[in-house]
């Protein structure tokens, strides 16, 4: 590069996408950073009783016992002496993985294993392939939830700021005082609602499934299958909807006025300018990071949500699987499905920044 | 005291707090009266004492209010026994040993529903010889339908509907049906009037007695109903006030204030304090709140309290850690403060004293909203099977009422009355915190 190429893109400062890619990256570390500390201490809470270390211990015992009941030569042996191996090897085992090292030390193991998602068997449930590795019945159980959140989350995320538009621009009318009246009824969580919808439209009514994924037997076309789905989805997914819609809609909605009081936006209504592009260059780009800040921390409230809307509708995913752990008492299941729910919430947190850094002007101006 | 004047005018302007905090005192007197009422060890009696408590009540009753609704009105349940004054009891010597005690139970049946079950407990006085009983049946048309016969040990309960003789009599027709059914009508109706049951026992002792006693369980019971044990779910509702405002509001105050201090602490001293706090908020975002606490609960111990504990702990270093962050932030610049440094006021002074009180207006509406959240956390932990394990709380009757499949049994009473009771003080907070919102937040009200 010549030396006044080079003077001109220092006098311009680095381009935007070199600053985005810096901030990202700097905010990738610190992340990175705070999830590796977030699953060492879920990690020391998990293990405080013990549980990781019988985890450890039971996977090396089962692994040895399969392995040497094939043998033909250790099945010729008397059963006392077959045990005395056994035990032997267990504790040669226990050695090499460092069982009998102190904690401190284990502890930092557990975590590699938890980093990389190597979480151990199940201890009673299987996944529906018939596998027992934690990661595979967890993996199985992601798609579901995926879904659920998915729909129910862009649906509410999109109503909820174009009804929030639609009543800022009416300011006062009798369904801005109606969301102003009903944004308490917030206050209950997604499940509580579900329940008043099952008793409705699955018992009085009986026009939508109690609850579950899709009808059993599953239908064999794609798209009845498809279809039946979506009829399991309406329920928790409008019980989602009711759950936040008006407080959503609330907040949004003030947001837009308060910004819509503005000198430009007021300039550029003198200005002439039509409605929808004061609205949308002039309201919608100064509150879009305040709105995005809103949908992100309903994100990550959502993954805990969902655990009990999941087992309230039957919704075969995350939520249930770590019910259905507790029930059984299946402690690697419930650390490793534990483990899983960090790492969700850390790409979530992840996501935002980048978005943010994506629709913020300071972050982009570098300042 | 001006100032409070204002405060309470200003409240006045919006319905919705007045009808919240009136919700609110309502729940407050209920629990006052729940504690009063039943005391804390014989609220644990009556919700997990056992059979002898609540063997006279009718299982998965509804409550009685629900004949109002409906045109047939169903029976509540009849208790009779021999002590009462209404029963008959005679006894007749027959020789020195032996005596005849016959015992004459009548009661008016005017129901248009015929009852749950019908079970007669005997408790009879004996050295050796055990008396003997033979039951009958007599109906307002005049018939007479011989029930069972049995010897009486010193304890006997004798259910009707188990004994497959009487059954097998009565062509296969349930006990508490073909009792009370009009021979006339083609479908089941029961017939209205005075019924009688008579036992006549044979006794073979001197000193030799018995006493009985008839329940006609209905299928109506109190306020409230009963669950599939029996249990008198009002137990439950009541007891249920007190844990779950106690809950929400230690759980709400607990977090809020000590975030709070820390946020000022943070802001004050600065420097690596304030950087360590924010980085362990950070943290804290990432954690999962609600497995954690079930890990908590499912490792070590479901206490309720010791549930509280741990989710103020976790809420400590919560979001709103950076919304109090930025307000102090703009108090630490104001000149107050100066002054009082510069006159060497003691940092936990200017803290305590100058500082938190500037942030109060947004922390007392974000704590009352914040109860609901606590309260509704309660319930989905109790959902989860991870609530209290001696406590009768409202999530814990959703969750039995769920897992005994009441909403498919059309059982609806026994879910809906926890679950509105919730609703009732979530919207309650939630009403308040949002109107104080609005009045402590001035831009919040202009628009």
């Amino acid at each position: 590069m010549s030396e006044t190429a080079r003077s001109a893109e220092q006098r311009r400062g680095p381009s935007t996408v070199g600053r985005i890619v810096r901030y990202v990256s700097l905010r990738t570390l610190v992340l990175m950073f705070t999830v590796v500390i977030g699953v060492y201490l879920t990690i020391l809470i998990a293990n405080m009783g013990g549980h990781v270390d019988n985890i450890r211990r039971a996977e090396i015992r089962e692994g040895l016992v399969t392995s040497l009941s094939m043998d033909p030569e250790v099945r010729a042996l008397k059963p006392e002496a077959r045990n005395e191996l056994i035990a032997a090897m267990v504790a040669i085992e226990e050695q090499r993985l460092g069982l009998d090292q102190p904690f401190v030390v284990r502890s930092f193991r557990f975590l590699k294993d938890a980093l990389t998602l190597n979480l151990g068997r199940a201890d009673l449930i299987t996944s529906d392939s018939g596998s027992k590795m934690v990661r595979n019945i967890i993996l199985e159980r992601l798609p579901p939830t995926l879904l659920l959140m998915a729909t129910a989350n862009l649906t509410l995320f999109f109503s909820a700021i174009v009804f929030a538009l639609y009543l800022a621009r009416h300011y006062g009318s009798w369904l801005d005082k109606l969301v102003i009246a009903l944004t308490p009824t917030s206050a209950g969580p997604a499940w509580f609602y579900a329940l008043f919808l099952i008793v409705i439209f699955a018992g009085i009514l009986g026009v939508l499934p109690w609850g579950g994924m899709v009808s059993a037997p599953p239908p064999e076309s794609r798209l009845q299958y498809a279809l039946s789905v979506g009829r399991h989805l309406i329920l928790p997914v409008s019980a989602w909807i009711i759950s936040s819609i008006f407080q959503s809609t609330f907040g949004w909605r003030t947001f837009f006025l308060i910004f819509s009081m503005e000198d430009y936006v007021e300039m550029a209504r003198a200005k002439g300018l039509p409605a929808s592009s004061v609205e949308r260059s002039y309201i919608l780009r100064p509150t879009l990071p305040n709105i995005i800040t809103s949908f992100a921390l309903m994100l990550i409230g959502l993954w805990t949500g969902a655990l009990i809307l999941e087992t309230v509708t039957n919704w075969p995913g995350l939520g249930r699987l770590f019910f259905r752990a507790i029930g059984l008492f299946d402690t690697p299941v419930i650390v490793g499905n534990t483990i899983i729910y960090a790492y969700l919430l850390a790409i979530t947190v992840f996501l935002l920044d980048f978005i943010y850094a994506l629709v913020d002007p300071r972050v982009k101006v570098g300042s | 005291m001006g100032n409070l004047k204002n405060a309470w005018r200003e409240i006045a302007r919006y319905p919705s707090a007045i009808i919240g905090m009136l919700l609110i005192l309502g729940l407050i007197a209920l629990a006052f009266y729940a504690v009063i009422k039943i005391p804390y060890a014989e609220a644990i009696r009556l919700w997990r004492g056992g059979e002898e408590i609540w063997g006279e009540y009718p299982r998965n009753a509804q409550p009685s209010w629900t004949n109002l609704f409906s045109r047939t009105k169903r029976p509540p349940t009849i208790v009779l026994r021999s002590q009462d004054a209404a029963t008959l009891k005679t006894v007749e010597a027959l020789t020195e040993d032996s005596k005849d005690v016959t015992i004459s139970f009548a009661f008016d049946f005017p129901y248009d529903a015929f009852p749950a079950e019908i079970s007669v407990f005997f408790q009879a006085n004996y050295e050796e010889k055990t008396p003997y009983a033979s039951m009958s049946w007599y109906t307002p048309d005049g018939r007479e339908i011989r029930l069972g016969q049995i010897s009486v040990r010193r304890a006997e309960t004798y259910r009707l509907a188990l004994d497959e003789r009487l059954v097998r009599r009565l062509n296969g027709v349930l006990p508490q049906q073909a009792l009370f059914a009009d021979p006339v009508s083609v479908t089941p109706v029961p017939l209205k009037g005075r019924y009688e049951l008579v036992i006549r026992a044979h006794t073979f002792e001197a000193t030799s007695d018995l006493d009985a006693k008839v329940v006609i369980y209905g299928q109506v019971h109190g306020l409230a109903g009963t669950d599939h044990r029996r249990r008198d779910l009002m137990v439950a509702l009541l007891w249920g006030t007190p844990i779950a405002l106690s809950f929400g509001l230690l759980a709400a105050l607990g977090s809020s204030l000590t975030t709070m201090l820390i946020a000022a602490c943070g802001v004050w001293f600065g420097g690596w304090v304030d950087q360590l706090i924010q980085r362990i908020t950070e943290v804290v975002m990432v954690l999962p709140f609600l497995p954690i606490l079930i890990m908590v609960g499912t490792f070590y111990s479901r206490s309720i309290w010791n549930m509280l504990l741990v989710v103020i702990g976790l809420s400590i270093f919560g979001g709103a850690i950076k919304t109090y962050r930025a307000i102090f932030l703009q108090v630490k610049e104001a000149p107050y403060i100066e002054a009082a440094r510069a006159y060497g006021a003691p940092n936990w002074r200017i803290i305590v004293q100058y500082l938190v009180p500037r942030i109060v207006p947004i922390l007392i509406p974000g704590l009352i909203s914040g109860i609901p959240t606590f309260v509704f956390l309660e319930a989905s932990l109790a959902l989860l099977g991870l609530g209290d394990p001696v406590l009768p709380t409202w999530g814990k009757v959703i969750d039995e009422a769920r897992s005994q499949g009441a909403l498919y049994n059309a059982q609806y009473y026994w879910m809906l009355e926890p679950a509105v009771l919730l609703m009732v003080s979530g919207l309650a907070f939630a009403m308040v915190g949002f109107a104080l919102d609005r009045i402590f937040n001035p831009r919040l009200r202009e628009v």
